[in-house]
């Protein structure tokens, strides 16, 4: 077990440097550092003074070990659009985003497996062909659409609630801020948690269904039949335990998708979050921010990879065995 | 007289298919006594296993019962509610599948399984049903069951498996057993040790078995009667003395013939010409006669019923009783009666 | 990493061996089911539609909405005919601009198709080079082209085209982008879609390359790129039609959504998601045709291609469905 764990840790530091190593050359070599920190009108040697205090005149792999360290230290320079460290504007936006990943995932987990194991035990009902038809649009609506559909039917048309925002905030803490409190916090989160968590939801709904299935046909599902075990135990005990374990790697992973994907859905509500900062970022080529993003996202997935993967062999009895070998 | 535990008359089992019905069992019957283990061979797709699964009421669409009787102790059980079904599966009948590798839920204790069946089927309590399934566990020869209890089905060798399969199906000590090619998946040397099992339990308890194979060497052993299958119906049924050492059929003769002795009289084993028929294309008359050697005009255009009176052949053993054939050899002066 | 990626466990592609897709695509059985189900007749013809509009753009729009000599302010905003106020030379209403809304929707479409399919196609250039390459050589170059994948496939393909976008626009800094939008969006498209394509052919190949006819090819003396490409590629090229297709509908969702996010196409050069992005401004003040239209052709066409890729993969492996 303890092997497995090792291994699977030193995989992720690989995947991590990989990942640093571009975002490193992103740094490095797309647009000159130095350019845009100084004005037009700065004499060349404080350019030169500059360069060299900054390290660029090193030879790139001694610069490169600079950048990992710097990044194990949470620092990653100096936004050029704000002016401001890079790693404190992502923690002042990284609440927003985080809780609206976070909502749109357990709304995305909750209705996506209703839905599925609801489709999976009453395939031929009319119910359970809607939810089919409604996951195939799912998956073929653009999530931004989704958000303008949405916007203009509840915040336009009905007026029932805000389109914009992440309404009233409480602060907690040193830093972090939260909308779970207030109701207008609350309310502001519905409509962008949907429009994140639909695709996961409909992709969570299809897997399940899908996996289901194929559960429902196993010998031990047909042995707990012969065995006249009741239908509920065979549906929601057997039969859900053995759904559950491809799809908890399914749901993890899908948890670094949603917030790389809040980007768009940030977009869409104004949205003060990590991704809206990352996309000005792009739009404005600030490449402090868009290298400590990709580092972000990259350490969040590497990270949910890895707790999946572990989670994994605590449900699944087989895999102890397999991991201790 | 007593009387049998199951009952099976006329048995049809259909399944809908985009291409039409497809018949998998057509107009099976036989009854099976307390104690009796009743073995049934046939080649694959012979609807041995569909018989089994229509016993227990386990037919799933798009496969239907669509005609027959099926009787528990002389209660009709094919026309049951589902629920009422699911309360005699596992307490009345029970089954035994052919994997045991499969057979069981692997994120779930041996034990949790054991537990869950119990408390569904009797009014033991949680610990009395614990102590029980430790009891039954030792019962069907697993060592050190109070500790092997607690151990993941991935933790035990494939003989030990179909013996908690085994011990599983007997939770609510039914009365009648569909065993579904129990011993297939085994090793030689463990086939014969679950086999003298099932045997075992069957005289202790009384129970009526119904042993699936396609094993005649299993079917010698174990059973007191056999049926031969072919094609969804019944060719030939018996006691397993007559039916192995003189069957009728020439499809059983064929079957019979395949068996390897150590007997050198036999140099070489007989095979049957050709393959079962597809079940969207089984023919006119028997089902056997485009294999048979020795068909005539009639087997061609109408079907054998096994059970009119048959008459043993010159110059062979007479017909033992409850030996009945399905063929159309055993009527008197075959040939002339053809219409 | 060992975990199973969600394509694999959907199992949108069956790995196994490809067997030249033309014969299938001929056999019957695949017509059959084609016109079998009317839901994938009206999926194609959808599509077809799309296409033709697209393609025909110039000669079946009734405006050119770029030409600034026919575009008049005076006709901006005005709503579909059926609406009050409306104008008949303006079926569907005007934009912001004053652009007939229906030409506009007939070229974005024409942008938005271009720039879809030849990501995709670049895309599938890149991924069967390197499936090809990965499987055939196997070794170090095999290891090292499929660990790139796994940990390309650990991110979102719109993340990573987000980020290529911004580094090729940091690197064409000097380019107005009414010049480098369309090419920039290519790439990323391209650069963001190819393993699929790659793990499926490498699958392929490393079933083709053990079988008797690669051994003759190798014996007789040919060099290994012909025997990949005159050889190999033929039979492993299978599977990719079903993914060109599915990937289609992905591309042209990812484009929009880069034009919407303010970094694909400009609104001098408007694709479905620019003219989306636009007609998002209009919402509050209830000039909803702005944004439906483009919406709801965007959507139209990205579900057609789904149905036709679902139709697609389950017709040509039945195995799957």
């Amino acid at each position: 077990m303890l092997a497995f764990v090792i291994r699977r840790i030193m995989q992720s530091a690989a995947v991590m440097l990989a990942v640093a190593l571009i975002a490193f050359l992103m740094f490095r070599f797309v647009g000159d550092p130095v350019n845009q920190m100084v004005g037009v009108d700065t004499p060349q040697d404080e350019v030169a003074r500059l360069r060299e205090s900054l390290g660029l005149n090193d030879p790139t792999i001694v610069q490169f070990g600079r950048f990992i360290w710097n990044a194990l230290h949470f620092n990653f320079g100096v936004s050029y659009q704000f002016r401001q460290p890079v790693t404190q504007l992502l923690a002042e936006r990284a609440p927003a985003t985080l809780e609206l990943a976070f909502t749109a995932a357990a709304f995305a987990l909750f209705v996506g497996l209703i839905m599925g194991v609801y489709c999976a035990l009453r395939r031929d009902s009319w119910l359970a062909q809607i939810f089919q038809a409604i996951s195939l649009i799912g998956v073929s609506l653009p999530t931004f659409l989704i958000g303008i559909l949405l916007i203009y039917l509840f915040a336009v048309v009905l007026g029932w609630l805000p389109s914009n925002g992440r309404g009233q905030v409480v602060k907690f803490g040193d830093w972090w801020t939260t909308g779970f409190l207030t109701t207008s916090g609350l309310r502001a989160l519905i409509l962008p948690a949907i429009t994140l968590g639909l695709f996961q939801m409909t992709l969570i709904m299809r897997l399940v269904r899908a996996e289901m299935l194929e559960v429902m046909r196993t010998d031990y599902i047909k042995f707990a039949k012969a065995r006249g075990l009741r239908t509920r135990s065979i549906h929601f005990g057997h039969a859900l335990k053995n759904t559950l374990i491809p799809v908890i790697t399914i749901a993890g992973l899908q948890l670094g998708s949603i917030i790389a994907f809040a980007i768009i859905t940030e977009t869409v509500f104004n949205w003060p979050g990590m991704g809206l900062l990352f996309l000005k970022a792009v739009q404005n080529v600030d490449i402090p921010i868009m290298a400590a993003y990709l580092m972000l996202i990259g350490f969040l997935f590497v990270l949910i990879n890895l707790l999946v993967d572990l989670t994994y062999g605590l449900v699944d009895p087989r895999l102890r065995i397999a991991m201790r070998s | 007289m007593t009387e049998p535990v199951i009952s099976v008359r006329d048995l049809r089992v259909e399944f809908v298919t985009r291409k039409g019905i497809l018949r998998a069992i057509d107009g099976v019957s036989f009854d099976i006594m307390p104690g009796e283990v009743l073995g049934v061979v046939g080649e694959s797709g012979a609807g041995k296993s569909v018989t089994g699964s229509a016993i227990i009421g386990l037919i799933e669409p798009p496969g239907r019962i669509a005609g027959g009787e099926i009787r528990l102790h002389g209660q009709r059980i094919d026309n049951l509610d589902p629920e009422s079904l699911r309360r005699i599966r596992g307490r009345k009948i029970a089954m035994i599948f052919q994997d045991p590798l499969t057979s069981l839920n692997p994120l779930y204790r041996v034990g949790e399984q054991l537990v869950e069946t119990i408390l569904t089927h009797t009014d033991l309590g949680p610990a009395a049903a614990r102590a029980r399934a430790i009891e039954l566990l030792n019962e069907v020869g697993i060592p050190a069951p109070e500790r092997r209890i607690d151990g993941y089905p991935h933790e035990f060798s494939g003989g030990m498996r179909q013996r908690v399969v085994i011990a599983l199906a007997l939770c609510a000590e039914p009365d009648f057993i569909v065993a579904d090619e129990p011993t297939t998946a085994l090793d030689v040397s463990v086939q014969a040790q679950i086999i003298a099992l099932i045997r075992k339990l069957c005289r202790e308890r009384g129970t009526a078995v119904m042993l699936v194979t396609h094993d005649m060497g299993v079917i010698a052993e174990t059973a007191d009667r056999v049926a031969v299958m072919y094609a969804g119906r019944v060719a030939e049924i018996g006691p397993v003395r007559d039916v192995v050492k003189h069957p009728l059929h020439p499809y059983a003769k064929g079957l019979m013939g395949a068996i390897p002795t150590l007997e050198a009289e036999a140099d070489r084993l007989v095979q049957i010409p050709g393959s079962m028929p597809r079940l969207s294309n089984i023919p006119q008359g028997c089902a056997f006669n485009p294999r048979c050697d020795r068909v005539f005009d009639r087997c061609r255009v109408e079907r054998p019923d096994p059970d009119i009176p048959r008459f043993g052949l010159e110059g062979e053993a007479p017909l033992m009783p409850g030996h009945r054939v399905a063929c159309h050899l055993y009527t008197r002066n075959p040939v002339e009666n053809a219409s | 990493m060992p975990t199973p990626t969600p394509e694999e466990v959907k199992g949108l592609v069956g790995g196994g061996a490809g067997s030249p897709v033309i014969r299938k695509i001929l056999d019957s059985d695949i017509l059959h089911s084609f016109r079998s189900s009317k839901l994938t007749m009206v999926a194609a013809t959808i599509v077809f539609l799309c296409f033709f509009g697209a393609l025909f753009a110039p000669l079946i729009a009734p405006f050119d909405p770029f030409d600034p000599a026919k575009v008049f302010l005076s006709d901006a905003s005005i709503p579909p005919v059926w609406q009050q106020g409306g104008d008949p030379r303006f079926v569907i209403g005007t934009d912001d601009q004053g652009r007939d809304m229906f030409s506009a929707i007939l070229y974005g479409l024409r942008v938005s198709l271009a720039v879809g399919g030849l990501g995709v196609l670049l895309a599938a250039v890149i991924g069967i080079t390197l499936g090809l390459v990965a499987g055939y050589m196997g070794g170090r170059i095999d290891a090292i082209i499929m660990r790139i994948a796994d940990v390309q496939l650990t991110f979102p393909a719109i993340l990573i085209a987000l980020l290529i976008d911004g580094v090729a626009q940091g690197l064409f800094r000097g380019l107005p982008r009414e010049q480098s939008a369309i090419p920039v969006l290519v790439i990323s498209i391209g650069l963001s879609f190819w393993v699929q394509y790659a793990r499926t052919i490498r699958g392929s190949t490393l079933v083709e390359k053990n079988k008797d006819y690669v051994h003759a090819a190798r014996l007789v003396g040919l060099p290994a790129p012909i025997i990949m490409l005159r050889h190999v590629l033929p039979n492993v090229i299978g599977p990719v039609l079903v993914i060109l297709t599915i990937n289609l509908g992905l591309a042209v969702i990812t484009e929009a959504t880069l034009s919407f996010l303010g970094v694909g196409l400009p609104p001098t050069q408007p694709s479905l998601g620019t003219l989306i992005s636009i007609g998002n401004r209009y919402l509050f003040s209830g000039d909803w045709w702005i944004v439906a239209f483009p919406g709801a052709t965007l959507a139209i066409l990205v579900l057609a291609v789904n149905l036709l890729g679902d139709w697609l993969r389950d017709a040509l492996n039945p195995r799957l469905r």
